[in-house]
């Protein structure tokens, strides 16, 4: 049955969507218009969704049609999902406001191509986003992946170099295999149990060899998707070669589309097929992207690609979640502290690294480049950004109150209960190499100059946004306050 | 063996084939064909799979039909997307080379 309020989720998959067929056809100026009738009323709808699920006491459902599945397709939205279409929606309006600068036509100017593709792009980001977030089904749920990605990979070459074209192909070859090992995956779920609707699943799969090389297949290819460590090379030169407010959707949000969909098949279509061996080897690949992605991070001398290699391993962390949720007194995974770190984790990294890019590309517009080398007396003249792209910094190595310290002492909490020491100790060797070039950057950036900076202006709101969401992010660690704990932890099953 | 077997045996050959081939062939034209290949792999045995899960009474299980419909049509947008970005790439540098670019680039790494 759909539950009150269900209606919402179609209003959050169908409204970015419904804007962007808008656009196509209007055109031009009027696509950009669009993006900013639908930003205000995405959050509307994602607020709507929070409040009807806070006020429930299980997962907002829809059915499409009022048919039931196996038949049907169901609409689901459980905590995780919430807390994620609220994040977005918050980073999608921050990165629209920013991206006026570089993709706005303002009146009397001519409209670009590379403008009236931004906004489309923006908003089917954005629309299959929600999708991944609110699908109960596993191949709605492919549906809506191969939409993230042919949405994601033409924002990657906007720019159009050779170099960005180069990118953008590599990108899109990674994504597709990724993408057909997953479809196999959820073939051979249908083959086996004869459904694709995950609430089913989780009652009738059985941990068997079958079962384990769907969960394997379909991993495999989401992890090529989200970029885990050692299956990133595709990421760093398509994230530092897109314009910065392209670069900021791909590495605040695209990544997390594929890693909520790991989330959804561990924890809830097949939490009784996971074992400890399988939990511990995904494990170990986050500890890999951290240790390589904040190593090769320290060595770059350019900030975009610094920032790109940050998210290789700031996408390790979310993978650390895994082995510390396995609960082995009863043999399956189970959701509990360390998945609320994943997602506050998710959260605070789409914030903070979205900030730091919109920094990174207000950097480059008004130095002409950006080698760390030389931004000797940069603080001094784009303070609010040197400012926001510290704040951001602050988030990832997770100094409180930022949500990154939040989302670390969870999952620290969670490895020192669960008695998974050596998590722990990568947790906070991270830290430290994150710690390290962030502080490169800023102590660069308050260097006096030798000679006077000579710097383009950069736009009042271009600042104010990025500054807005890199404080997002600090500041979502004071949720702890609240009683959130218990709102992602004591999450009902999808299945109730 | 069945039928249905046979089928999904050729059809896990396909998918090993194109797997091969997207992960070792140079060329991206090529890597595009090895993808149809696994595709089709794929597409095969949800084909077998429909065949055996054929409920009473009928040929075949009509609801991997209407995916494999879905799936096909996601398959051909992926391949035109990815053509489409090559002729852009030839276009622009005159190779459809995906290995890294001399230093002096832009987009990469110094």
């Amino acid at each position: 049955m759909s539950t009150e309020g269900g209606l919402l989720l179609a209003a959050a998959v169908l409204l970015p969507f419904t804007g962007m067929l808008f656009g196509m056809l209007a055109g031009g100026r009027q696509a950009q218009r669009i993006a900013f009738i639908v930003m205000p009323l995405g959050l509307v709808v994602a607020v709507g969704i929070a409040g009807t699920w806070l006020d429930g006491s299980g997962p907002v459902v829809y059915l499409l049609g009022g048919w039931a599945p196996p038949l049907g397709i169901a609409l689901r939205a459980d905590g995780p999902a919430v807390a994620m279409l609220l994040a977005v929606a918050g980073v999608v309006t921050g990165i629209g406001v920013f991206a006026l600068a570089d993709f706005g036509t303002p009146k009397g100017s001519a409209e670009s191509r590379a403008a009236y593709s931004y906004w489309l792009l923006l908003l089917a980001v954005w629309g299959s986003l929600n999708l991944v977030f609110v699908s109960g089904d596993l191949f709605t749920l492919y549906v809506a992946l191969e939409l993230l990605t042919f949405a994601a990979v033409p924002l990657v070459c906007l720019g159009g170099s050779g170099a960005t074209l180069r990118a953008a192909l590599r990108y899109l070859l990674f994504a597709l295999a990724g993408s057909l090992l997953y479809l196999l995956g959820a073939v051979l779920v249908f083959g086996a149990y004869g459904t694709l609707d995950i609430a089913q699943l989780a009652q009738r799969v059985q941990p068997e060899a079958a079962s384990w090389t769907m969960l394997a297949l379909m991993t495999a290819g989401l992890l090529a998707k989200t970029a885990l460590f050692p299956l990133h090379i595709w990421l760093p030169p398509a994230h530092a070669g897109a314009p910065a407010a392209a670069s900021a959707l791909l590495s605040g949000l695209v990544i997390k589309g594929s890693w909520f969909l790991v989330v959804r098949l561990w924890f809830d279509a097949m939490p009784s097929v996971v074992t400890m061996p399988a939990a511990q080897l995904l494990g170990a690949l986050g500890a890999g992207a951290i240790i390589f992605g904040n190593a090769v991070a320290l060595r770059q001398a350019r900030l975009k690609l610094l920032v790109a290699y940050s998210t290789v391993a700031q996408i390790g962390y979310l993978f650390l979640m895994f082995p510390l949720a396995f609960d082995a007194a009863a043999g399956r995974i189970a959701g509990g502290l360390a998945l609320s770190g994943g997602i506050m984790q998710a959260i605070s990294h789409a914030t903070a690294k979205s900030a730091m890019f919109m920094a990174a590309g207000s950097i480059y517009s008004a130095l002409g480049h950006d080698r760390v080398a030389d931004f000797a007396g940069l603080a001094r003249a784009l303070p609010l950004t040197v400012f926001a792209f510290g704040l951001g910094g602050i988030s990832l190595v997770g100094l409180p109150p930022a949500g990154g310290f939040l989302a670390k002492w969870w999952l620290l909490s969670a490895a020192v209960t669960s008695g998974q020491w050596w998590w722990a100790l990568v947790l906070l060797a991270g830290g430290l190499l994150t710690a390290a070039y962030v502080f490169v950057v800023i102590t660069r950036a308050l260097r006096a100059p030798v000679a006077p900076l000579l710097v383009a202006p950069v736009a009042r709101y271009r600042e104010l946004a990025t500054l807005g969401l890199a404080l997002a992010s600090v500041l979502l660690g004071l949720l702890a306050l609240f009683d959130l704990r218990g709102l992602l932890v004591g999450r009902p099953s999808v299945g109730a | 063996m069945t039928v249905e077997t046979l089928i999904a045996l050729a059809a896990c050959a396909l998918v090993g084939i194109g797997l091969y081939g997207l992960i070792v062939q140079p060329h991206p034209l090529r890597k595009v064909v090895a993808f149809n290949v696994m595709g089709s792999g794929v597409f095969v045995i949800f084909g077998a799979l429909a065949r055996r899960g054929a409920a009473a009474g009928m040929l075949a299980d009509p609801v991997p039909q209407a995916l494999l419909i879905t799936a096909i049509v996601v398959a051909f947008a992926a391949t035109a997307m990815t053509v489409a970005l090559l002729l852009r790439l030839i276009e622009s540098t005159g190779s459809a080379s995906l290995a890294a670019e001399p230093p002096s680039a832009d987009g990469e790494a110094r």
